[in-house]
């Protein structure tokens, strides 16, 4: 018995039918469709449903092009811009000609970029020593710093000694997204290939196993899976390196870590949502962390700071707190990654930006000294820069982390956020990290939700339209928007989890944790029970339901390129 | 067969799903970094020269946008599409918010006489000042008729026939050319512009062709006095009221 099929689209209704002819070779999602009887059709995504056995796709010609390059880069932001200007740069200095390739799912530089952002100077001075005669937009320098513990009422200051990771001397209040486009005008100007509103889907492989390059997404597919007349299948960009830099929580270094076990000697990455105070750890579903933020602003020591302001934008991103513990091995035949999808953040310091910017560098220096060695010999076809990972080991980077690494961990205990502040006014202020134990963090961040019936429901306070507002008409202001007619890009590996599991023990969650709105539970049109409704479009790519669904049910894959938020100097 | 020339006349516009924000000194809207993209209408005019260059009945597709060095993205990315060749009327960004119907279209008919075309194309109207102007004063420049709103466009020897989506339904004029066309929603779905193909366009210096229209389109431009929201016109009515609670 299947789903209502009044409900489908004429071509949908054929697929289906087509499939239930074929039952002996049906793709595993049709299979579990024909088999459970009222679960709604939510996935058509290619990579759940795949297109070699969808009647619909017969004939159509599915051939790629492929560009040859020497070194391409997944990811326009701090890192991968400054992988491709360091690289840019060493070959003009030495003279040698190397073709780099950038793409980026935004649709211009800049565009996807979020954060607070303070800079700590050290990783961006080293690749422009002469940013202020160039211009570059680092114009606040930081004055004044505070720190405190705000109770519901109160504040407690807390005093920020220099030598502490909070203490921002000597840093800047930047938009991070202005300096991002500044460094991708940079990076055209030293012949970087820059192909902002392409996104990278998929990874390509050589025989042997090591990494060919990537494949950019199609285009002109309808919402339910089926191709329109403008669909064209996306380029190839093949490599001798690629350099993954998909910041925090990438879809593309998910399926990497998986192939080549880069996790298996690390902690599971653990995150935050910026919206930035809210930590990812989490253990009450019924909490909204968009709505945890509105409250915060009304908090007294805060809300005179905003008063008679107006809000101009809006956005989210995930944000990696794991430190040192959680980032994974980098390397693997033909490629690498760098910035803050493996992760560098300096929790404590809450500044990632620098140490992101360093590892492009590093990696730019080691893979520039394989591609111009004149002995190299590679025992795959994709080039392994195992260089890449020692020169980082051996950098300010891992010296960085190192002192800082538990810090955050050492607020998991008994005495929470005040147990770690004793424990960094110890160990880290007195005896700077030197202390031979690595604590270990709580686990990842999925499986920390308890079930609702253990939790209370959390009260909000309605928005007031002057400091704190809904959800709405705040994800308006963040610019995003999508092809309406694609298939949904937040893909669900099974359709019937969302409610039958994340709604049924935990509340589900999804529909508080995503800051755009994305995902709602509706009634059924006919009869008692909900079913889940993606809103894809109003994605902002943040990553976060990837990361905190309880099931690891929703897969996060890239969405046409050009589609998501429009940030301006965000 | 096939030796009719299409100037398309394309313009970069403040893509449509972003929200706008009045400058604070009321002078206009803010641009400075925000996202913008080639004027849809405009996208299906240049989709539509594509298809009638693939039918072979038009041999070269020549795109040109006025105004400051960004244009050039627009530009190339209707080569992209599928466009020949490209000509960008460089308006410096200080003059560019002068730039109206009336200089963009005093532009365009020089530019079809010196390119001697046979058909110009261009989107009905631009989604930032709606105006709907600039088609028409190009074929009052040019003394061409025009064939504005089109859903269909057919070429038939030395004319084109046109049928237009106006108030009344749908209307079918024949043209003789050459001739302006101003393109209409339901006209086409515009095809994306693939990487291959912008890789392929050039780099962005490149797209600029033979520059400078020897016009000088900022006489007797008009200038704005003041830009601002709408006034809100008071309480929503009671039933709303109660919703929202």
């Amino acid at each position: 018995m299947l789903l209502p099929l009044a409900k489908l689209s004429c071509p949908a209704y054929q697929c289906f039918h087509a499939l239930k002819i074929k039952k002996d070779y049906l793709p595993l999602c049709a299979t579990r469709w024909s088999s459970t009887s009222v679960v709604p059709r939510i996935t058509t995504h290619y990579t759940v449903c795949p297109r070699d056995k969808d009647k619909r796709w017969e004939g159509v010609n599915m051939e790629r092009f492929a560009e040859e390059a020497d070194v391409v880069i997944v990811g326009a932001g701090p890192a991968g811009l400054s992988a491709a200007i360091r690289l840019k740069q060493l070959a003009t200095k030495q003279e040698k000609d190397i073709r780099v390739c950038l793409v980026e799912k935004a649709a211009q530089i800049g565009a996807h970029t979020l954060s607070g952002a303070c800079l700590d100077p050290r990783g961006f001075e080293e690749l422009f020593p002469d940013w202020k005669e160039k211009g570059a937009p680092l114009n606040t320098p930081v004055t004044e710093d505070r720190f405190g513990i705000l109770t519901e009422k109160y504040r407690i200051p807390v005093p920020i000694l220099p030598g502490l990771p909070m203490n921002n001397h000597g840093n800047y209040i930047v938009r991070l997204g202005h300096l991002v486009s500044w460094m991708g005008e940079q990076a055209e100007s030293l012949g970087v290939e820059v192909y902002p509103g392409y996104a990278a889907a998929e990874v390509l492989f050589h025989e042997d196993g090591s990494v060919k390059g990537v494949a950019t997404n199609d285009v002109g597919i309808q919402k339910d899976g089926a191709p329109k007349t403008t669909f064209e299948r996306g380029l190839e960009l093949h490599a001798k390196v690629t350099i993954f830099a998909e910041g925090c929580h990438g879809h593309l270094a998910k399926q990497l870590y998986k192939k080549f076990d880069l996790r298996a000697n690390c902690e599971p990455q653990t995150y935050g949502i910026g919206l930035k105070e809210v930590g990812l750890d989490y253990q009450n579903p019924y909490l909204s962390p968009f709505r945890e933020f509105q409250r915060w602003k009304h908090h007294p020591s805060i809300q005179p700071t905003l008063e008679g302001g107006k809000r101009i934008a809006y956005g989210a991103r995930a944000l990696n707190e794991g430190g040192l513990q959680s980032i994974p091995k980098l390397t693997f035949p033909g490629g690498l990654l760098i910035g803050c999808s493996p992760g560098f953040m300096n929790v404590p310091k809450i500044k990632g930006t620098h140490t992101a910017m360093k590892s492009g560098i590093l990696a730019a220096e080691s893979i520039f000294n394989q591609l111009t060695s004149e002995n190299l010999q590679s025992k795959t076809t994709g080039l392994h820069v195992t260089e890449y990972e020692d020169n980082l080991k051996k950098s300010w980077v891992w010296k960085e982390l190192y002192t800082v690494r538990n810090i955050r961990p050492s607020c998991h205990g008994i005495l929470g956020v005040y147990g770690g502040m004793i424990y960094t006014g110890i160990f880290y202020w007195i005896f700077r990290g030197m202390e031979p134990w690595t604590l270990k963090h709580k686990g990842s961040d999925s499986d920390q939700l308890k079930p609702a019936k253990d939790c209370t429901p959390i009260e909000y306070p309605k928005p007031d339209g002057q400091i704190s507002f809904d959800l709405l008409s705040s994800v308006a202001l963040s610019g995003t928007n999508h092809e309406h007619d694609q298939p949904a890009h937040l893909t669900l590996k099974d359709d019937s989890i969302p409610v039958n599991r994340n709604l049924s023990i935990y509340d589900g969650p999804e529909q508080r944790f995503c800051p755009a709105g994305v995902y709602e539970f509706v009634p059924l049109e006919q009869g008692d029970g909900f079913r889940l409704q993606i809103n894809a479009q109003n994605c902002v790519h943040c990553k976060t339901c990837d990361i905190k669904d309880p099931s690891q049910n929703i897969n996060w894959v890239v969405p046409e390129g050009g589609g998501g938020p429009a940030y301006n100097g965000m | 067969m096939a030796e009719l020339r299409a100037l398309v006349a394309v313009k970069r516009v403040i893509d449509f799903a972003v929200k706008i924000r009045v400058k604070p000194d009321r002078t206009g809207v803010v641009t400075d970094g925000v996202k913008h993209s080639m004027n849809p209408f405009c996208e299906i005019a240049v989709e539509e020269a594509v298809r009638l260059k693939e039918k072979k009945l038009v041999k070269e597709i020549i795109a040109v946008s006025c105004g400051p060095a960004q244009c050039q993205e627009t530009i190339r990315t209707a080569l992209a599409m599928g466009a020949d060749r490209g000509i960008h009327v460089e308006v410096p960004a200080a003059e560019a918010d002068r730039l109206g119907p009336l200089q963009v279209a005093r532009v365009l008919a020089k530019l079809a006489e010196k390119e001697k075309v046979d058909l110009v194309l261009l989107g009905k109207q631009a989604i930032d000042d709606d105006c709907n102007q600039t088609g028409q004063m190009t074929a009052g420049f040019l003394d061409w008729p025009q064939g504005t709103f089109a859903s269909q466009v057919t070429l038939e020897g030395d004319k084109v026939k046109v049928e237009r989506e106006i108030d009344g339904g749908l209307e079918t004029l024949r043209l003789k050319l050459p001739a302006v066309v101003t393109a209409d929603l339901r006209l086409n779905e515009p095809r994306y512009a693939t990487l291959p193909n912008i890789m392929g366009a050039g780099p962005k210096a490149s797209a600029s062709g033979n520059g400078s229209a020897d016009v000088a389109p900022m006489e007797a431009g008009c200038r704005r006095l003041g830009q601002g929201r709408p006034v809100n016109r008071g309480l929503p009515c009671a039933e709303s009221q109660e919703e929202e609670d």
